[in-house]
């Protein structure tokens, strides 16, 4: 079984680096910009297949480490 | 007054520290890797260094945050024992849980390296008591992840509470109400963007950060 982890950054939180790549986007010449927010992604690879208690098990690593909860939110996906 | 420094791999803060610990206390601290699981005992104060401890992966400090000693650290604090985090040991006690907020990249996105002129605010902790209240001092910085950042509320208790132990006196970093150092509730945990252990000689970088490292000596001794 694998996972994908999306950690983002939380509304209203400033992204400088989000707001520095969105520049060079424009920069390169592509149109219709708008706001770029810089995020991370984790593919975990799990033993076992039971999905219930692999979620629950994900959804504590996030709060636990992958994912600064006062700034970043997250959202769990198993392939 | 019995000290340790956390060692972790990419800390490069340690030996300065060290240093600032011996000349002030008279007594080498211990030096602690990260993979130990016990601290030596009747420690008086533990000082989580700056660097790039595990290449900042993740976030600043996080890995660091779940290393083996950390519980222990963790669990001194909790029996009100003093700890300092300075530069990346401020965001490893942020990630750990024992400082409230989070420290960002740069809002300038540049890696920030120069003394900076600082406001004492809060003279009441073991850590602050060798300065004046509202004492203007140098320190110097070095960080790329320095942003001080807090919800309304956090921010507000710590005013309230008046925690702010170091404010920058003019833009450094983007840090929310110019945040250099906060002091946790009990004001026995400080942790700073700034490296008080790199200003305690006056050949080099000053000695601005002295009356820290004297202060918590002399409270120490007699206590």
């Amino acid at each position: 079984m694998k996972a994908r982890v999306f950690v983002t950054l939380k509304n209203g939180v400033l992204d400088p680096q989000g707001a520095a790549i969105g520049t060079a986007l424009g920069n390169m010449g592509f149109d219709g910009i708008g706001t770029v927010r810089q995020g991370k992604v984790f593919e975990i690879e799990m033993t076992g297949s039971d999905r219930e208690a692999a979620a629950e098990r994900l959804d504590t690593m996030c709060r636990r480490l992958l994912a600064n909860t006062v700034i970043e939110d997250y959202s769990v996906e198993l392939v | 007054m019995k000290t340790a420094v956390i060692v972790f791999p990419g800390s490069n803060c340690d030996r300065d520290m060290a240093v600032a610990l011996r000349a002030a206390t008279g007594t080498a601290p211990a030096m602690v890797w990260h993979k130990d699981s016990a601290l030596p005992g009747g420690l008086d104060l533990i000082a989580i260094p700056g660097g790039f401890s595990f290449g900042d992966y993740l976030r600043c400090g996080a890995i660091a945050a779940h290393s083996p000693i950390m519980r222990e650290v963790a669990a001194f604090a909790g029996r009100g024992g003093h700890v300092l985090g300075v530069c990346n040991g401020f965001q490893v006690l942020i990630e750990t849980g024992l400082l409230p907020g989070v420290l960002m990249r740069n809002t300038t996105l540049k890696f920030v390296c120069r003394d900076v002129p600082l406001r004492v605010e809060e003279v009441r902790s073991a850590f602050t008591r060798g300065y004046a209240p509202g004492q203007e001092i140098v320190l110097p910085v070095a960080h790329h992840d320095g942003c001080y950042v807090a919800d309304a509320d956090t921010l507000a208790q710590l005013d309230g509470e008046q925690r702010v132990a170091f404010r920058y006196r003019g833009a450094v970093n983007g840090s929310a109400n110019d945040i250099a150092g906060i002091l946790s509730a009990n004001r026995r945990v400080l942790g700073m963007m700034p490296h008080p252990e790199r200003a305690v000689d006056a050949q080099v970088l000053g000695t601005d950060g002295a009356p820290m490292f004297r202060g918590l000596a002399e409270m120490m001794v007699a206590a």
